[in-house]
């Protein structure tokens, strides 16, 4: 970081000045062209028009499924990874879940369950996160759904233990070797910015449908973090250390075992509690590809729009992903403590409390292997039907109350802004609209990321579904500008306020943990399957980590720079917009990045709700075998939007981050930032 | 080696109680070899008629389907069968890997058919389950009674700006289901040079909600549905006339302008189950019922709220001689 001062904030805003004239015009110049060549070179095509391409994509997909039996890569490779993980889901699927014979039961019933589990989380975390560990999983079987529940839970246990062996001796081999680490990197950030959604389609083609398609969908999207994080500690292990070590002749493979391992602890911990949330966030949504568990569930009361349904699977979905969260945190605290300070007494009263809970454990097993009311959830104490009725009846009434003044939202907003702004995205020829986004992306993001961006674009077309990625393009800005301005309204007061932060950061961890599926549950309820009901969605979805980087950045300048401007009588108004914002401006153009990234995933996934345009072909392509090609393009044309607007934002933050040293510290990508899920 | 590099103290001691874990955990496994399973593994009935993997589609008329076939079949013959929720076409890939054994309800589909009974071989027709299908355009009655001429597709354009709503802008909307239905109605809409946008509501429930709302309110709706449903039996839905279908005339599915066939719906099962010759394989072929006794267990579920087991139930208990037919 250069040591140049801070510029003052005057000659900074005159400084943008200029350049957000050039982006008024560039509008200006686009509502023009609009206005003259509305509806030519559209490049438009209806949602059953497919192009050469797709149907080459659909031959291929017939293609494999003749062939799947004969050709030696898929009964060799494909089929052969399918086996493995197959088998290692089938452990814990017959651990429990269920087995193939007699009465079907899992080899450890509910209560066994639970006390396992508990078990596991007193021996990993802390007596607090195994109470919290012991009511959720209890609750599943309250709310009706244990079985379901622990589908969910044996696929994501599967897929985070390969998560974990093939992404730690990644991670490790990333932290060591700098070539390695520039290999991965890339590859990572890239994997970062897809949606869940577009890994479905390809995998179904490869690997069939079912549980095992769903874990190895699972470990692609949640393996990032693990490795990410790995590396990263690894590299963060004092230097000095390994010299230490070195000097006393210790060989690397020793060097790695007794010190950087041991150093990186901590961080591999943190790393496993984001791939854990994110290969819960994908198994849910692996539903679509026929796994079953709680997604289905979901999926199911979406389909027959019984928002009672819905919230009960969606609410288990939730203690789930808070169980899993606090019980990792506790691990990776616990980590960080037990390295430090612990005595041998307490370590020894530890070890016996917990020898003696494994034996409450193992009566558990038996009682849940030997009595049917310990194997089979009762029935009778469910309240599940009895809450999805409540919650149906509730969303019915708000829903007949608030009818009214929904439809004027949902219409009001969709005529106003949504309908023309994708008229004026899709109306106006593709070059013309092409040439806005490069020009645009040339002066916030500079040559590089025009560049990627051209090329973007021109794949877009390429793969003929240039209307529908408009379409996507313009739901995503919508829900990104109106994120965005949450995220600022609400991360400056957070900034601000350390009494704010603390009531609110816990709300917004929380709402971080959810999976995506449930956040479509209350907005379907309320405004039925439309394209607002999937940008409102988005924004709700995107909005946690907005405010959070926001309010970093904002909490981020310097104490002098805001006392400064206090002392010569600024306004707190004054403050805000003349000292705080342009010096948190790095902070909030890595928030739109990634406020984009999440909006555009949730937009994808909106799809399911009437979102329409490429989410909507991706899952019509899942569906309808005559668009499989089409769907898979559109796949790949959401990655490409991806790779676009992370470009041209990412490159606009590293410009503010070397412009502006007044602000001390901006995330850069070192920093573990969550996936969009 | 230096001192400094033999394991720590704490971690020596981690190791002893890893192995300790390890070894509980091999007592509980081995010690608690007694289950419920295997005391229950000895009754007759369920070896000889195994798990049958059922693929459940997602809209009511299925379901009625499949409860009842899976009520006949737990607890009549004792087969274990698994319903698995999957959307209708992708439920065909499931033949090829064991998946899927059983689709109860199918709508034509002969390119799948095409794939996986002629080609592939791992699945079979098990014959037609009695009910006949029509997929169509509707509109509510209120508007059929008001504006006749709306029934025949040449005087749709007259009325297109009647059907326009905020997801179809400047265009009427033609309102759809679910993605995964058959339909080919974005094709006709290009193809016949109608003036409308095809939205997709999404689902099944959210088609009948829109039909129930502008049948109450009497607003102007124009959507695909089909029989056999039983909402028909709530609001007759009339259907619009499309050109006549003719053989051959869908072989493009971009180039369709003609009406929906008449769907004979069928059962589609895995080669697997078929030669098992388990009872669940015959009370499959055999299975048949008529369009009245799907809409009466479909109104059961959807109207009257009833589970699906309860209603499959209340239906075998009112009609056990058509099930002994199924399951001689």
């Amino acid at each position: 970081m250069t040591t140049t001062p801070p510029r003052s904030p005057r000659t900074l805003a005159t400084r943008i000045r200029p350049r957000t004239w050039l982006i008024v015009g560039i509008i200006v110049a686009w509502l023009l062209a609009w206005r003259l060549l509305d509806g030519l070179w559209t490049l438009s095509l209806q949602s059953a028009e497919v192009t050469p391409l797709h149907l080459w994509l659909n031959e291929v997909n017939v293609w494999v499924s003749n062939n799947r039996d004969s050709n030696p890569v898929f009964v060799y490779l494909f089929d052969g990874i399918r086996g493995a993980v197959g088998a290692l889901a089938g452990v814990f699927i017959a651990l429990f879940v269920k087995t193939d014979v007699g009465l079907q039961l899992p080899e450890i019933g509910w209560l066994g369950v639970v006390a396992l589990v508990t078990w596991v989380a007193a021996a990993v975390g802390n007596l607090r996160v195994a109470l919290l560990t012991a009511v959720g999983f209890t609750a599943f079987g309250v709310l009706g759904l244990f079985g379901d529940a622990m589908w969910t839970f044996a696929l994501t246990l599967t897929a985070v233990i390969i998560s974990c062996l093939i992404g730690i001796p990644i991670g490790i081999w990333a932290g060591l070797s700098r070539r390695a680490e520039a290999v991965v990197t890339p590859v990572l950030d890239f994997m970062q910015t897809l949606p869940s959604f577009v890994y479905l389609a390809p995998l179904a083609l490869l690997f069939l449908i079912g549980p095992p398609s769903a874990v190895i969908a699972t470990v692609i999207y949640a393996a990032p973090p693990i490795i990410r994080l790995t590396a990263h500690g690894i590299r963060a292990g004092p230097a000095t250390i390994g010299e230490a070590v070195d000097s006393l002749g210790a060989n690397r493979r020793q060097r790695l075992w007794t010190t950087l391992l041991p150093l990186a602890r901590n961080s591999i911990v943190v790393g496993l509690n984001q791939t854990v949330m994110a290969a819960l966030s994908m198994v849910t949504i692996a539903a679509l590809i026929a796994a079953p568990g709680l997604g289905q569930r979901v999926v199911q009361a979406l389909q027959s729009l019984n928002v009672g349904n819905a919230f009960v699977a969606g609410l288990a979905i939730v203690v789930m992903a808070i169980v899993l969260d606090r019980v990792t945190t506790a691990a990776s605290r616990r980590a960080e403590i037990s390295a430090r300070h612990s005595t041998d007494a307490r370590r020894r009263r530890r070890v016996v409390a917990l020898g003696a809970g494994l034996l409450v454990v193992v009566g558990a097993v038996y009682a849940s292997r030997t009595f049917l009311w310990a194997a089979r959830f009762p029935d009778g104490l469910s309240i599940g039907p009895w809450l999805s009725s409540v919650v149906g009846g509730a969303t019915a009434w708000v829903q007949g109350a608030l009818s009214i003044l929904t439809a004027n939202l949902k219409d009001g907003i969709t005529i106003a802004i949504i309908n023309p702004f994708q008229a004026l995205l899709t109306g106006s020829p593709f070059f013309v609209v092409a040439a806005v986004i490069l020009a645009i992306a040339l002066i916030v993001g500079g040559v590089r990321a025009t560049v990627v961006s051209a090329l973007c674009l021109a794949l877009v077309i390429a793969v003929g579904l240039w209307e529908d990625a408009m379409v996507t393009l313009g739901a995503t800005l919508i829900a990104t500008v109106v994120t965005m301005a949450i995220g600022i309204v609400v991360g400056v007061v957070m900034g601000r306020s350390s009494r704010v932060d603390q009531w609110l950061r816990p709300v917004l961890d929380a709402a971080q943990t959810m999976p995506a599926f449930v956040y479509l549950i209350p907005f379907l309820g309320l405004f039925g399957p439309s394209r607002f009901t999937a940008i409102v969605a988005a924004v709700i979805y995107a909005s946690p980590v907005v405010i959070k980087i926001v309010a970093e950045g904002i909490g981020a300048v310097s104490a002098e720079a805001v006392e400064a401007a206090e002392s010569t009588g600024a306004s707190g108004w004054q403050t805000i917009t003349k000292v705080q914002l342009p010096l948190a401006a790095a902070s909030i153009t890595l928030a739109t990045n990634q406020g984009l990234i999440y909006v555009l995933s949730m937009v994808v996934v909106g799809g399911l709700v009437g979102g329409g345009a490429l989410g909507y072909d991706v899952v019509a392509g899942f569906s309808q075998s005559s668009l499989f090609g089409k769907g898979l393009a559109a796949g790949v044309a959401i990655v490409l939007l991806g790779i676009m607007l992370d470009r041209i934002t990412k490159s606009a933050t590293q410009r503010r981050v070397t412009r502006l040293p007044g602000t001390r510290r901006a995330r850069t990508s070192t920093a573990p930032i969550p996936a969009a899920h | 080696m230096s001192p400094q590099l033999t394991p720590a103290p704490h971690r020596r001691r981690r190791l002893i109680g890893g192995a300790a874990t390890i070894a509980a955990f091999a007592l509980l496994a081995s010690g608690c070899s007694s289950s419920l399973n295997t005391a229950d593994a000895g009754s007759s009935d369920e070896s000889a008629c195994g798990t049958v993997n059922l693929a459940m589609n997602d809209w009511v008329g299925y379901t009625a389907d499949a409860a009842v076939y899976t009520a006949v079949a737990e607890k009549q013959l004792g087969c274990t069968v698994n319903q698995l929720s999957i959307t209708e076409q992708v439920a065909w890939q499931g033949f090829a890997n064991g998946t899927v054994d059983l689709i109860i309800e199918n709508w034509g589909h002969d390119d799948l058919a095409k794939t996986y009974i002629t080609d592939q071989k791992v699945a079979v027709d098990a014959g037609p389950t009695g009910n006949v299908g029509h997929i169509g355009w509707y509109v509510p009655p209120w508007l059929a009674a008001e504006h006749p001429d709306i029934l025949d597709w040449n005087n749709l354009n007259t009325y297109a700006s009647e059907f326009t709503t905020s997801e179809s802008g400047d265009q009427g909307q033609l309102l759809d289901g679910d993605p995964s239905f058959v339909t080919n109605d974005a094709a006709l809409v290009t193809n016949l040079a109608l003036d409308y946008t095809v939205i997709y509501s999404g689902s099944e429930a959210a088609l009948i909600q829109a039909f129930r709302a502008a049948e109450e309110n009497k607003t102007w709706l124009l959507g695909y549905f089909y029989e056999p449903q039983w909402f028909l039996s709530e609001v007759a839905l009339e259907k619009v006339a499309l050109p006549t279908f003719t053989e051959g005339c869908d072989a493009d599915a971009a180039k369709i302008a003609c009406d929906y066939p008449d769907y004979t719906l069928n059962k589609i099962m895995s080669k697997t189950l078929s030669a098992s010759g388990s009872p669940a394989a015959t009370l499959a072929n055999n299975f048949s019922w008529t369009n009245d006794d799907q809409n009466l267990v479909a109104k059961y579920i959807a109207e009257d709220g009833m589970t699906p087991e309860a209603a499959a139930d209340k239906w075998i208990a009112d009609n056990q001689d058509v099930v002994d037919s199924w399951i001689k």
